[in-house]
């Protein structure tokens, strides 16, 4: 019992000291914005490699979940003469949820774990103390460009997945399945509220892009400098933020929609 | 440039040959590194206790010792890029520990520091690592730098490789590159750490002569982490032998290798045996091979 507990608060201790070290890093970085500012060319290389290359996944993805929510509603909604609500179900399901959520999915797998592995092999290789010993704050260098641009793609990733998926889903419902295309458009158009579906949707994206962003900088930048160092912190990424993110999406549809 | 003229030809050879400028009066002048009393330990493993070394300026003090002796750690206690326990570090008169972020980014604009992986950045050019330091402290307009990075590159034989990127340079190349872009704000001191492991006797050369002309010829004060005893003695004016966390003797390599101490004999002559111990201490063999079987 005494050992279970000894365990206990030496896990939490070391979280403790995780969680200090991630905020004091934040904080760091949140005071080097101005740098973003002053030198926006870091800003558009970071933007290119984290939101551009992530662009494909997120594309094809958004495209086939709105195909299958598309196929999925048909059949539960016929059974109840309610095909004509379909846009609006897959629509919601989209903007609300699927959107942020599976986004943030993927944005952790594709461009979380590249920042945490492109950060961690930095310090592997002597860039990050290099840039210490010309003087540079690697932190005002190399991290801040990072996590604005991870913070600005995810919501712009997430609105591409949803728009895609309601694309793919009139693709199944209306071209495949015989859905009215009026009914299709204009349910969406009079059920869809901006406030409580597409504006929190957005407010999900941007807090999961926060997580994301940052759990992937704090685990490149305080990763073992070896590589099996990188590689744990590359699994704990992904691991971490996919918790973070279904965790936070629980509180946020709680707190948005009572 | 006399440093270029000086990389062609006969490098292989040329360790024990190259020629020292003559150390300025060290009397008239305080030294550039001063370390008092330095303590500093990881974890349980206490890796400096009572450290005492000055660096005279002008001249290349190399600081020698087995692996895992604390060398490079002391370089980055120096550049202040970790704390000590207890102690001093002060480099111009100012004590690195005492400064405040932007005071010590100060200083180490003045200090320039040789990698032992090279650590340029492997997503810029050989001519972006070198422009790279002046582009993030000075304005100097695009026609200027380019010239100045050309001479740094020139410095260094490498002139012709600036538009190679670092994946595609030698080891040798890599930290002849890191070399140039360590004086490129024209420092008052470099420190080098182990700049000649791994590298083939070419590569070697090159590096020693450079390590010695650059020196001289820009004024600078280097400061040598290496355990590379013939190559090191070769270019040195002061060496500071360490072991278990403190000094164990120090003065030009000559007098060190003609020392009665045991422990630096056996260090600069690289004898297998001695204080140093060839066995990793163990159970005598006959317990371990016949109790083993009984």
């Amino acid at each position: 019992m005494t050992g279970l507990l000894a365990r206990l608060g030496r896990s939490g201790i070391i979280f403790l000291r995780h969680l200090g070290r991630a905020t004091v890093l934040l904080l760091h970085i949140l005071a080097s914005m101005g740098e973003v500012l002053r030198r926006p060319r870091l800003l558009l290389e970071q933007l290119f490699s984290v939101g551009v290359l992530t662009v494909l996944i997120i594309a094809v993805s958004g495209l086939f979940v709105g195909m299958v929510l598309s196929l999925q509603g048909y059949y539960i909604l016929s059974q109840f003469a309610a095909e004509a609500t379909l846009g609006v179900m897959v629509a919601a399901s989209l903007v609300r949820e699927l959107g942020p959520v599976v986004t943030a999915l993927l944005f952790a797998g594709r461009a979380g774990s590249a920042l945490t592995a492109e950060i961690g092999l930095m310090k592997a290789t002597e860039q990050l103390s290099g840039l210490e010993m010309m003087a540079v704050d690697p932190v005002r260098r190399v991290l801040t460009p990072r996590f604005v641009a991870g913070f600005i793609s995810m919501p712009l990733l997430a609105a591409l997945f949803s728009a895609l998926g309601v694309l793919g889903g009139w693709f199944v419902g209306v071209g495949l399945l015989g859905v009215d295309d009026g009914a299709w458009w204009g349910q969406m158009q009079a059920r869809i509220d901006w406030n409580e579906d597409l504006f929190n949707g957005v407010i999900k994206s941007l807090v999961f892009g926060f997580a994301c962003v940052w759990i992937a900088i704090f685990q490149g930048y305080n990763c073992l400098p070896t590589s099996a160092g990188v590689s744990r912190a590359t699994t704990r990424t992904v691991v971490h933020s996919s918790l973070a993110v279904l965790a936070l999406d629980f509180a946020l549809t709680a707190l948005m929609f009572n | 440039m006399s440093l270029t003229a000086g990389t062609q030809g006969g490098e292989a050879s040329a360790a024990r040959s190259v020629e020292r400028a003559p150390l300025p009066d060290e009397s008239a002048r305080e030294p550039l590194v001063r370390i008092r009393n330095l303590y500093f330990s990881r974890g349980e493993r206490q890796i400096f206790s009572g450290l005492d070394i000055d660096i005279p300026r002008g001249g290349i003090t190399a600081i020698m010792g087995p692996s895992g002796t604390g060398k490079t750690t002391l370089l980055k206690l120096i550049g202040g890029q970790l704390r000590p326990d207890q102690g001093s570090v002060e480099v111009d008169g100012l004590n690195v520990h005492e400064l405040n972020r932007q005071e010590l980014y100060q200083l180490r604009m003045r200090m320039g520091m040789l990698f032992q992986s090279g650590a340029l950045l492997t997503d810029l050019s050989v001519f972006e690592n070198v422009a790279f330091p002046l582009r993030e402290h000075t304005a100097l307009p695009e026609p200027l730098l380019r010239k100045l990075v050309l001479l740094k590159l020139e410095a260094v034989g490498l002139r012709g490789a600036r538009d190679l990127m670092p994946s595609q340079l030698s080891g040798g190349m890599a930290r002849r590159v890191a070399l140039a872009r360590a004086i490129a704000l024209d420092p008052m001191m470099i420190m080098y750490d182990e700049p000649f492991t791994g590298q083939d006797p070419i590569s070697l050369g090159v590096l020693v002569k450079l390590i010695r002309q650059l020196n001289d010829a820009a004024g600078l004060t280097s400061i040598l982490v290496s355990h590379d005893v013939e190559e090191t003695n070769a270019i040195a004016d002061l060496v500071y032998v360490i072991s278990a966390g403190k000094v164990v003797e120090s003065g030009d390599p000559a007098r060190l290798t003609q020392s009665g101490s045991e422990w630096t004999r056996q260090f600069m002559q690289g004898l297998p045996d001695g204080p140093v111990p060839f066995h990793y201490p163990a159970p005598p063999l006959e317990k371990d091979i016949l109790g083993a079987e009984s």
